[in-house]
């Protein structure tokens, strides 16, 4: 047995965005085990439920991350209306839908810019966030924000998109469609990507199930607790869970090359489905005594809701358990028996989001 | 999203948890977190655990000063959970598998949502 050494790890790193810190216990070059620590910029923001009115909440929840901004309106907003038993319109369903599947698509292409880049693979990581900016050009011109859209509201959604915005989106799709056949090829089959991430950070089903992660990080492990199959109007669109066997870090980038296709798709047959009607009821008046909890599958995996009301506007509690707290765990697994110069690349892989994490 | 998502709701005591977790580990039950809820003179913890997409929530109330045992012996994961709600509402946790000791969150004071001024008016 060789000596045993202590790395830290970030929280400050060329290969970590946000700060999370991990103590490597290393043998030679090899990571026997590793502790993690988070908390460096928790922010609180669960608390001000309690000093805002529901209705307004939203804005908080919102900002709880700018990646998955859209997904965690519509978690809380679904939570809420839970709560109050309040059933929006089938229209406002559809359009959600379609905006958290631009938010999917769009994620990760940010993320597999940063893998890019995590193998040097400059030119890659280029490319991938190029065609991402074709999505926040989408939201700019629906909503004018690119990153928080106040688009979701508790009761559905602010406004209406016009025969326009639909055409816009759909050729949007078109466009992104037609890049990642050739991008996504790159992933599928370069030697050099192959090389890197093919057989590294294996997780088996076992562990996946043991550790409860969820996400790309789950699937690409051949383990489907992916939320959206338990909406009919999902299933209505095309969805079926996308799964790899392998649980190496190419299972999980072949996952999210796989989900922007399939969301690609989804979101065409919602422009072409999307049902008449209006897009929100109004929700007013006390949040009754109760819980309610709801879940959104984040690009990162399973987001949790959970609302408690206490018959004031004000909420006892709200909730918010992101992709990133639950995959922490799972991460540290993969950690076990790699090698010191993966521990960047592993980390990427299960797309940690420090901000969602620290809300 | 939840059409088809079933949720369900029960009381537990803090005694019961270890053994309801181990239970509901043999069954096959994921976890899907905690959280705590501060109350007139206890904590609510929450706990969340899927099977098919249906959702089972336990509620525990510990009053201050109480400890109830970790679930991470069945459930390694929760040890996120357990030193979050150990730092936030300062409940402690007996036998974890893995405790930070106070040092997961970098808290600018202790246990910032426990205690009167924490809870919030109820039906205000």
């Amino acid at each position: 047995m060789g000596k045993r050494t202590i790395v830290p790890f970030g929280p400050q790193h060329p290969a970590l965005p946000e700060p999370v810190h991990l103590d490597l216990e290393l043998e030679d070059e090899t990571v026997v085990r590793a502790i993690p620590s988070i908390g460096y910029v928790h922010r609180g923001l669960e608390k001000l439920a309690e000093k805002r009115d529901y209705n307004d909440m939203i804005y908080v929840m919102e900002r709880v991350c700018g990646i998955c901004s859209f997904g965690h309106g519509w978690g809380y907003a679904g939570a809420v209306e839970g709560l109050m038993s309040v059933q929006i319109p089938d229209r406002a369903e559809c359009l959600r839908i379609m905006f958290h599947e631009l938010s999917r698509v769009h994620s990760h292409l940010l993320w597999l810019g940063l893998l890019a880049d995590g193998l040097g693979f400059d030119s890659l990581f280029m490319h991938c966030w190029r065609i991402r900016e074709r999505v926040l050009d989408v939201f700019e011109a629906i909503t004018g924000g690119r990153v928080v859209m106040s688009f979701c509201k508790v009761g559905g959604v602010r406004k209406d998109l016009t025969p326009e915005m639909l055409k816009m989106v759909k050729d949007t799709c078109d466009m992104i469609e037609d890049e990642m056949r050739k991008t996504g090829l790159v992933f599928m089959k370069d030697t050099s990507v192959r090389n890197r991430l093919c057989g590294t950070g294996v997780l088996s089903r076992e562990d996946i199930i043991d550790l409860s992660a969820v996400g790309p990080v789950a699937r690409g492990s051949g383990v489907n607790n992916d939320v959206r199959s338990a909406n009919p109007m999902y299933r209505d669109l095309g969805f079926s869970p996308v799964l790899y066997d392998d649980g190496d870090c190419w299972s999980r980038c072949m996952v999210r090359v796989d989900e922007i296709m399939q969301s690609l798709d989804m979101i065409r047959n919602a422009v072409r489905d999307l049902p008449d009607g209006d897009v929100s009821v109004p929700v007013k008046g006390n949040a009754p005594v109760g819980d309610y909890v709801f879940r959104v599958e984040q690009p990162r995996g399973e987001g949790f809701y959970y609302v408690q009301g206490n018959g004031s506007k004000f909420l006892s509690r709200a909730r918010v358990r992101t992709p990133t707290n639950i995959n922490i765990p799972a991460m540290t697994r993969m950690l076990q028996g790699c090698n010191l110069q993966d521990v960047s690349m592993l980390v990427i892989t299960i797309d940690p989001c420090i901000s969602c994490t620290e809300r | 999203m939840t059409e088809e998502t079933k949720q369900t709701f029960e009381t537990v005591s803090p005694e019961d948890i270890p053994g309801m977790a181990e239970n509901l580990k043999s069954e096959g039950y994921r976890l899907v977190q905690l959280c705590g809820v501060t109350k007139e003179g206890h904590t609510e913890i929450l706990y969340s655990f899927d099977k098919d997409f249906a959702i089972r929530n336990l509620k525990v109330a510990v009053p201050f000063g109480q400890t109830v045992g970790s679930i991470t012996p069945w459930y390694w994961a929760a040890f996120v959970y357990e030193n979050e709600v150990h730092d936030l509402f300062d409940v402690e946790f007996t036998d974890s598998k893995l405790d930070y000791k106070g040092n997961f969150f970098r808290m600018s004071c202790k246990a910032p949502w426990k205690g009167p001024e924490a809870a919030p008016k109820e039906g205000s």
